[in-house]
């Protein structure tokens, strides 16, 4: 390897990531490690899956026009996805220091990007503003396919809403419902009144199971 | 004087009665488990089964801890979830025990009955609950004022998993030991569905896959390490995410698959990644049991929970978060 620098940029419970320069050029490699609680064949089988699985989620949603990473290359054999280091803010750690406008135009633009996979059959699975950067122009991309799916499923979608909306109400809770209302704007544009309404909906339903805690009420 | 409370389990095959005292100790613990001649679980037979032995159950428990029923304070019963026929009989019997002795009727859900005598047997304060059995499977902590599931099965419980597979290769109930015990001869992994959805299991999908690769000419005991470990990975997964998005100290293992082996190791190994204590409820209070029911009729006399007799309905639905847990706040 000719990486010169290398520092762990974050620590997950499935892989580790680390911001690297290779040749010049600054990437995250992103390397899933082996749960020692798994048969190890059984821990290879689904790391190895879900790597692939996440490189074809970012190349499919960068087909269709989302910011994503770039995909530079995959070593399937260590489980690694090596992609483009996206140079800007994580949206969670700027949102609430934010003007109100600013928010707005942001959420609208999370909401056209979700719309579009959610229309192409895309569920991202984590959809939280750890997840969400922005970059010098103003673009924002989202990251972190892990959990991701190729679903049509009314379900799926409706999941990764609540997912987004329990974030936003534990993450910025003064601000959650105006991000939520921007984002269903910028969200209809794409999917279309009927499908969002469905889609909320569901939102609701599955939030009326009852078993899904704020995490400002964690202990 | 410290509260004594009788407390009665028929929520499936198991007909229990516990008696507790106020100060933890379980005075008794009688239980008698139908069990099938073939197949499954029928709910009418194994009501029939507690209808038989209701009285020689209670009689016993009484003998055993020394108590008469005149010095009981209360009569607790699992009203739910379960089987119908089968809660129809404990909550029948409770409450002619509370009308004849002039005893407060007391709530149990059996999931919170569970989850408390855990608690109690392994002194675990406010721990992450693995609660994995024939009829449930859920990922279970306390958060304002309920305990709450942070993960569950979308479709059939872990247990029920093991047991109809069990049935269909042939082999006796309980069905968790036998899969067990086969898989250690197994060699090889097969490929099979990993069903995971977010925080919650699915375990239909990953039967079906594994009765058609039975039909074809495969080892038996490659089938069973199969099962056992797509089983138990798809759990550990959940667990683990329950464990670092509740950050609880504490892990506990609860319900009749606790015995397992090869899950404790799991379990064991995830708490040690996440610097939490983990810990297994012993063998006579992990499968369904009178004990756990009586002991939570203890907390919940202590609370002021109880039910007149004419309200005691039973609910074969009843959720473990739908529950009001006063004595953990």
């Amino acid at each position: 390897m000719d990486a010169i620098r290398c520092e762990v940029l974050a620590k997950g419970a499935e892989a580790i990531i680390y911001k690297e320069v290779w040749y010049g050029f600054v990437v995250v490699r992103k390397v899933r490690i082996p749960k020692r609680y798994r048969d190890a064949r059984l821990d290879r089988t689904l790391r190895i899956r879900r790597t692939i699985n996440e490189a074809r989620l970012l190349y499919d949603a960068r087909r269709l026009g989302v910011s994503v990473p770039a995909i530079i290359d995959i070593i399937v054999d260590s489980t690694t996805i090596i992609m483009e280091y996206i140079e800007g803010i994580r949206l969670r750690d700027e949102l609430n220091n934010m003007s109100i406008n600013e928010i707005a135009k942001i959420m609208r633009k999370v909401g056209i990007l979700v719309g579009t996979l959610h229309s192409n059959g895309i569920v991202h699975g984590d959809l939280t503003t750890s997840n969400m950067i922005m970059s010098k122009s103003g673009n924002i991309f989202l990251i972190d396919f892990g959990l991701g799916m190729h679903s049509d499923d009314l379900e799926d979608i409706g999941v990764d809403l609540h997912v987004f909306l329990r974030a936003l109400e534990s993450t910025h809770t003064h601000v959650a419902d105006i991000c939520f209302h921007q984002f269903l704007k910028g969200y209809k544009e794409v999917m279309g009144e009927d499908k969002v309404k469905r889609a909320v909906d569901k939102v609701y339903e599955i939030r009326a199971r009852g078993r899904y805690v704020p995490s400002e009420l964690r202990k | 004087m410290p509260l004594v409370v009788l407390g009665i389990e028929s929520t499936a095959h198991t007909f229990g009665v516990g008696i507790a005292r106020e100060d933890g100790k379980i005075l008794a613990n009688v239980n008698s488990t139908y069990i099938p001649t073939y197949g499954g679980i029928l709910p009418r037979e194994a009501a029939r089964h507690h209808t038989n032995v209701a009285h020689k159950v209670v009689l016993k428990a009484l003998r055993k801890s020394g108590i008469r029923l005149e010095d009981i304070d209360g009569i607790a019963v699992a009203l739910g979830p379960g089987l119908g026929p089968c809660l129809r009989v404990g909550a029948f019997i409770a409450r002619i025990l509370a009308l004849s002795y002039d005893k407060p009727l007391i709530p149990v859900n059996h999931a919170v009955a569970h989850v408390e005598i855990a608690r109690l047997a392994v002194s675990a304060r406010d721990p992450l609950f693995v609660y994995v059995s024939g009829g449930n499977t859920q990922i279970v902590a306390y958060s304002q004022g309920r305990y709450r599931v942070f993960g569950e099965t979308l479709d059939i419980p872990i247990g029920n998993f093991f047991d109809t597979l069990a049935r269909e290769l042939g082999l006796p109930q309980p069905g968790t030991p036998q899969i067990e015990r086969l898989a250690k001869e197994g060699k090889n992994i097969m490929d099979l569905p990993y069903i995971v959805k977010g925080q919650d299991v699915s375990y239909s999908g990953l039967l079906t896959a594994i009765l058609r690769k039975f039909r074809g000419n495969v080892s038996l005991e490659d089938l069973c390490l199969s099962a056992m470990e797509y089983a138990y990975a798809m759990l550990a997964e959940v667990v683990e995410r329950a464990l670092a998005h509740t950050q609880k100290r504490e892990l506990v293992l609860a319900g009749g698959v606790a015995r397992s082996r090869r899950l404790q190791d799991i379990m064991q190994y995830i708490a040690e990644e996440h610097d939490a204590i983990f810990k297994v409820v012993p063998d006579e209070y992990a499968g369904d049991n009178g004990a756990m029911i009586a002991w939570t009729g203890v907390l919940c006399l202590k609370s002021g929970i109880t039910i007149q007799p004419e309200e005691s309905m039973i609910r074969q639905r009843w959720r473990i978060d739908e529950v009001d847990v006063p004595w953990m706040r």
